[in-house]
């Protein structure tokens, strides 16, 4: 068999100086992945069905109250703890360093959502193939799997465009040029925050923003190797 | 009543014995259609909750992102415990020929394997998609894909998968001599023909005899091993993860632990049932329960010691996550966790200390009862709260179970013992010929004036 090699490995960079808590990305990555919208109830539940969230935190005492915001999305593991524990190889690593999910391979035993140490997996508790009544359908993304209930998603940093784009640089015989592929969430981003990009290529803009000082991983402890580097915020006020 | 089985042996016809050790197996009673009614309604109640799942969703589950394991997770664990020591009690003290432990064998063996098929029920159960569960099997498609062997999961089917063959074989192998007795007994029928199947043509001569008892001490020394890694794999499934309070090295040995202290507190809870159903008074002696207790009491007390390490090197460690983990289990379930304490740890430890209080059959029974209460209690505290407080505080949630799913567990108890139920109708719940063998064996020898009472040990 041979070796699966590749010369993308995607990664992001997400600057929590300049993340707004806008919300942008969150509506987004929604409208992009056809990510089911889910009633007060479900979400009152814990069974909200986003692929990116905006933790927000609250900082200080009053009157020197301070925000803090930050996204949190599938950090596409190098060494995965969602993909070992898989029985059927639905959760696998991609040759682009990319953490996938086979959903109609998935059969439902949530193991990697426990053991996600980020939490970003999200399982379908509920129905939601048809949570687009017509013509609400119509807005449905034709390159997106609608997921059915009982099996898990997540963040695919998009893959439907990064294949979209692959196959027409691999039709003019040459790699995919920085900043060709977004994903929907750094493509909306109004800040810039969330910048996406090959870290295989020292050149490019992702891979430049993360030689930062100021760049951390989360939960860095766990060995996890994350894919998405965060620079760190709130730099004026704590040095 | 006469303490030493041996004693009741010689006094008796071997008619009047195998009359005794056979009683379950006369005809049914109104009592007991009524309990098979009962038990089949609790049944058919989990299962229409298991169907109304299947249709609506694991909505109807109480989980949530996190926790997404939960009350059959629970439920999975305390039966594959409770399967554990059957098999390991009725093995080791075969194998280590304690004469005691003839009239229990039986009791014990068929309780692993109804227990661990129930076991195997749940982890089908708690699926999203339980249509597509034969992803989990390695037959060869034409899309060459295959089962992860590397996930915990697919490991828990092997070992449980050779648990129930090993079992269910152990259980046979043993009940053999016993089937041709029974099929001997029973008058021509549909009845008689099942027995003379499974009896194999099992006639009694001296070469079967041989056999039978290479192969059985086999399979006993085959078996220990296979249980232990049972419960070490199930184990595997909480600290081969990266969950605070599920990673965790003495898992294994520690789940082996709680397994046996479950299983074996059952195995005296159903002596205590059938020895009162069946009127085995004179075969299950007070003696019974004094040597079953003293494994008990040292059961307990490794079990304590395996908690209090686990606990203590957390604390002495007192890496964030993990305490959070620990002391929000401690905060939101204080009842349950004082609860569980006193019923695992301090109850059973103080009681079976005193051999008055092994021989009365009341207390044991309160002990036994609590524990395996206290043993789905420890199982519900390792699972649910870590999942509930893992590393990031945004995504915490807390978790409390369903009306579906406390059905589906209830139907599940009930199924163990409806099962047992019928087990006990249809075959012999003592082994008889194992009792017998010791009255052939027992023999007064006249020494000098006095009289000696004396046992030929097997080889």
């Amino acid at each position: 068999m041979e070796k699966l090699t590749s010369p993308y490995k995607w990664g992001m960079v997400v600057d929590l100086d300049r993340c707004t808590g806008c919300g942008a990305c969150v509506v987004a990555c929604q409208a992009e992945n056809n990510v089911a919208i889910c009633a007060k109830k479900e979400i009152s539940e814990g069974r909200d069905m986003h692929w990116l969230r905006i933790e927000r935190f609250w900082v200080g005492e009053y009157p020197d109250v301070r925000v803090r915001f930050l996204p949190v999305l599938c950090q596409h593991c190098h060494d995965a703890p969602c993909e070992p524990v898989c029985p059927v190889y639905a959760s696998y690593h991609n040759p682009d360093g990319l953490n996938g999910q086979v959903y109609n391979r998935c059969v439902g035993t949530r193991y990697c959502g426990n053991n996600c140490p980020y939490a970003v997996r999200v399982f379908n508790f509920y129905d939601h193939e048809h949570a687009w009544p017509p013509p609400l359908n119509n807005q449905l993304s034709p390159d997106v799997t609608v997921r059915s209930r009982g099996v898990m998603e997540k963040c695919s940093f998009c893959i439907q465009r990064i294949r979209r784009v692959k196959e027409e640089a691999k039709a003019e015989k040459r790699l995919i040029r920085d900043g060709e592929v977004q994903p929907a969430c750094a493509q909306t981003c109004p800040a810039e925050a969330l910048v996406f990009g090959n870290m295989a290529d020292p050149e490019s803009r992702v891979s430049r923003l993360s030689r930062s000082p100021r760049r951390f991983k989360l939960l860095e402890h766990l060995g996890t190797h994350p894919s998405i580097n965060y620079l760190k915020g709130g730099g004026r006020e704590h040095v | 009543m006469s303490e030493h089985t041996e004693h009741t042996l010689a006094a008796k016809s071997a008619k009047q014995v195998n009359d005794e050790l056979l009683s379950s197996m006369r005809p049914p009673t109104f009592r007991w259609y009524l309990l098979i009614t009962v038990l089949s309604l609790v049944v058919a109640w989990g299962t229409l909750a298991f169907a109304y799942q299947v249709m609506t969703g694991m909505s109807v589950t109480g989980k949530n992102r996190p926790v997404m394991w939960a009350l059959y997770i629970t439920g999975f664990v305390f039966w594959v415990g409770m399967s554990h020591s059957g098999t390991m009690v009725s093995a080791i003290l075969r194998l280590s020929q304690a004469n005691w432990r003839r009239p229990i064998l039986r009791a014990a063996e068929a309780m692993t394997v109804f227990t661990i098929s129930i076991a195997a029920l749940f982890p089908f159960i708690h699926l999203g998609r339980n249509w597509v569960v034969h992803y989990f099997l390695p037959y060869p498609n034409q899309r060459g894909l295959w089962p992860n062997f590397r996930s915990a999961l697919l490991w828990d089917i092997t070992a449980i998968t050779t648990y129930v063959i090993g079992s269910s074989l152990f259980l046979y192998l043993g009940m053999l001599p016993d089937l041709a007795l029974v099929r001997d007994r029973t008058p021509e029928g549909w009845r008689k023909k099942m027995y003379a199947v499974l009896a194999m043509g099992w006639r009694g001569t001296a070469r079967e005899w041989i056999v039978y008892q290479k192969a059985s001490t086999l399979m006993a020394a085959l078996i220990i091993p296979v249980a232990v890694s049972v419960h070490s794999i199930v184990a595997w499934d909480f600290a081969v993860t990266v969950v605070p309070g599920w990673h965790s090295t003495i898992f294994p040995p520690y789940f082996v632990i709680g397994a046996i202290t479950s299983g074996v507190a059952a195995v005296i809870t159903l002596m205590i049932i059938i020895r009162r159903v069946f009127h085995l008074e004179e075969y299950l002696t007070p003696l019974h329960f004094d040597n079953m207790g003293k494994i008990l009491l040292v059961i307990c007390l490794l079990w304590s010691y395996a908690y209090f390490v686990d606990v203590n090197i957390t604390w002495y460690a007192h890496e964030p996550i993990e305490w959070e983990t620990f002391s929000f289990m401690a905060g939101k379930y204080t009842p349950l966790l004082l609860l569980m304490l006193f019923g695992n740890s301090l109850l059973p430890i103080t009681v079976l200390c005193f051999k008055k209080l092994r021989r009365n059959i009341g207390v044991m029974l309160v002990v036994t009862l609590l524990i395996n209460v206290c043993m789905f209690i420890e199982r519900f505290l390792i699972i649910v709260p870590s999942l509930s407080h893992k590393n990031m505080p945004f995504i915490w949630h807390t978790y409390s179970p369903s009306l579906v799913e406390i059905s589906v567990n209830a139907g599940a108890l009930a199924g163990f013992v409806l099962l047992y139920a019928l087990f006990t109708k249809f075959f012999p719940i003592v082994a008889v010929t194992d009792v017998r063998e010791l009255g052939v064996r027992h023999a007064d020898v006249k020494l000098g004036r006095a009289e000696v009472h004396s046992l030929t040990e097997e080889e």
